[in-house]
């Protein structure tokens, strides 16, 4: 089998967990480190893309801009690349970010919704960057909603479409479907994204291998939004078990995640009962410490409110929608 | 006593929806002419058969015919920058539902007396129209440091123009938040939602206060701007009682005011839970309505 190319996006997915708060110094010591692992692509931006610090998503402690700068000074041999969600993101971030000499955008979008990327792929390519569609949430589709989406991200210029399991709610079955109907449908490369609420972030990146993803995600320690996404470090220690060369040192790694990493940590992350019921529910990973703090605030149980925005259908951004399920779940509260 | 005439320019959804409002309203107003480009169009056939004048050659259809005062113009933001110098020639009013904003911005509940002698007029975005008059409502009473606006719509209800052009959307709504709204910075952010059934528009305002304020006085401000603009759009509601927290910003702990609203549109056209698409239409009926009695007063006629 052919060795994926593999992003590490602790740098961003990762920003989500840690409240938006990694510091200029720690890109440094991280980006420098994965560039020395020979990772080929490292993701760095606000959690939620470049122009994500607002209200809806958490301001970040420091500026986006010196993160991206820092990235790109310590790169090596490395590409770096940004996550960009229209709407968060405006056409003036794009040229900016392609001035600080990023390689790669990433352009996000709720997985029936790809014809709103063309004028941010054709920006992307003007700036002459590499570019990447990810299909979020795309547990919510068929794999042929997928393929049609995918293939329309292909017309406006991406070089690979990933199919984004945002809510970790993906088993290895509908992995498999999904990559492989993509890859029928484009030419172009296909990538696959996991998140571990069920446990199946590594289970459910090797089934994408096997479907025949061209590229994969993983966080160092699993680091990210909700319950985390696939280790970075153990990735690389299936794909070499299973003789598929990646060329990434694996101690560098293993390393970097022990001492660098795991001290960040703001708060456990493991298969508890709110990161169960978000994959269960199929909700958006980077809900998860907003909805903690609407439960603590009106006195609510966290696994109401995921179930209640399961059951809205729920998208990438929706952060607002927490409170108002709160409020309404408190008001039924009291009338009772 | 003669009725100011009006004619709606594109014959697509808004200019169709914008139709029937003015058809069902008794006001200064009369509708004289649709005008389309593409002969088969649904807008032009429904404009017949309601019995409206209709042309298939689009502005120069609308010059032609006489006595036409106010044009809507429901084209796009390129088309409508051709269309205003011609029309201002004409001597016609445009009212502007394109992102185009040759001429200022136009909230009817918050600034539309200040512009009726101007010959253009843009009517921003769906959001704008939505959660401009709430930020408005909170500085009006305690200055806003940054609002953010967050809108949300249900993906049937968005249209290839916005789809291709998310960037005016996004940047037009959160200059207004900031101009007419009067917030010192402003972000709008559009989210857009496929979920079956729709989605009703729904919008999220944050704004960030320099100061704590008189929460009841900033709620009680608020009330009265909805019930301003629940005249003109019925179906414009508050979810739940606005609230004032404090958060983490980039400027310190503040205090921040958080509304969520919703839009129910009136169903004339679109569907109910396109309320985007209605309060567009209900807010340039309305801004049409008042240029047109405005005209009608400075002929000297008492309406």
């Amino acid at each position: 089998m052919k060795a994926p190319i593999i992003t590490d996006t602790t740098l961003r997915d990762g920003s989500h967990a840690v409240s938006h708060s990694f510091s200029p110094e720690f890109v440094a010591s991280v980006v420098s480190q994965l560039a020395e692992a020979h990772v080929p692509v490292i993701e760095v931006s606000h959690g939620s893309g470049l122009g994500g610090s607002t209200i809806q998503q958490g301001f970040s402690t420091h500026d986006e801009w010196s993160l991206i700068e820092q990235a790109v000074a310590n790169k090596g041999g490395s590409k770096i690349a940004s996550l960009f969600v229209p709407g968060l993101g405006t056409r003036p971030e794009i040229i900016k970010a392609a001035e600080y000499g990023i390689d790669i955008l990433r352009v996000a979008v709720h997985c029936t919704e790809a014809d709103v990327t063309q004028q941010y792929f054709e920006q992307a390519k003007n700036s002459g960057l590499g570019t990447v569609g990810f299909l979020m949430m795309s547990h919510t589709q068929p794999a042929q909603v997928l393929a049609e989406q995918a293939k329309l991200m292909e017309s406006y210029g991406a070089d690979c479409v990933y199919v984004v399991d945002s809510a970790g709610a993906l088993v290895p079955e509908s992995v498999r479907d999904r990559v492989a109907r993509v890859k029928d449908s484009i030419s172009i490369n296909v990538g696959f994204h996991a998140h571990n609420n069920l446990g199946l972030s590594i289970g459910n990146t090797i089934a994408a291998i096997e479907a025949g993803a061209d590229q994969i995600d993983g966080t160092l320690r699993g680091l990210g939004a909700g319950a985390g996404n696939a280790p970075t470090e153990v990735l690389v220690a299936v794909l070499n078990k299973m003789n598929i060369e990646t060329g990434i040192d694996l101690t560098v790694l293993m390393d970097t995640a022990e001492e660098i990493v795991a001290p960040v940590f703001k708060y456990p992350q493991i298969l508890d009962r709110d990161n169960i019921a978000t994959g269960y529910a199929g909700v958006y990973n980077s809900f998860l410490l907003h909805v903690r703090e609407a439960a603590e605030k009106f006195n609510l149980n966290p696994v109401a409110i995921i179930e209640e925005l399961g059951r809205r259908h729920a998208v990438a951004g929706q952060e607002d929608w927490i409170i108002d399920v709160a409020q309404d779940l408190k008001a039924k509260e009291l009338v009772k | 006593m003669g009725k100011i005439k009006a004619a709606i320019l594109g014959s697509g959804n808004i200019g169709t929806d914008l139709m029937y409002k003015i058809l069902k309203t008794d006001g200064a107003m009369e509708l004289a002419l649709m005008a389309g480009i593409d002969p088969e169009s649904e807008g032009l056939k429904r404009a017949a058969e309601a019995g409206i004048s209709t042309t298939d050659r689009g502005i120069d259809g609308v010059l032609e015919t006489e006595d036409i005062r106010i044009v809507f113009d429901a084209t796009s933001a390129k088309a409508h920058m051709a269309h205003a110098p011609r029309l201002k020639e004409a001597g016609i009013i445009a009212i502007d539902l394109t992102p185009a904003a040759v001429g200022p911005y136009v909230v009817p509940a918050i600034n539309l007396g200040d512009h009726l002698e101007v010959d253009n007029v843009n009517m921003i975005s769906c959001s704008g129209q939505a959660t401009t008059p709430l930020v408005y409502a909170v500085n009006r009473i305690a200055p806003v440091k940054y609002s953010e606006i967050i809108a949300t719509i249900s993906s049937v209800s968005v249209g290839p123009g916005t789809r291709q052009n998310l960037d005016e959307f996004t940047m037009t709504t959160a200059n207004a938040c900031q101009k007419i709204g009067g917030a010192d910075t402003a972000r709008a952010v559009p989210i857009i939602n496929s979920a079956e059934p729709p989605i009703m528009m729904n919008n999220t305002v944050y704004a960030v206060l320099h100061k704590e304020a008189d929460e009841a006085a900033v709620l009680e401000s608020i009330g009265k701007m909805v019930a301003d603009v629940q005249r003109y759009v019925p179906g414009y509601r508050l979810k739940a009682k606005p609230y004032i927290d404090v958060r983490h910003t980039p400027w310190g702990e503040l205090p921040t005011v958080i509304i969520l609203n919703e839009v129910e549109g009136a169903g004339d056209f679109f569907p109910n839970y396109a309320g985007n698409l209605d309060i567009m239409t209900a807010a340039a009926q309305q801004v049409g309505e008042q240029f047109a009695s405005h005209l009608l007063k400075k002929g000297g006629v008492i309406v």
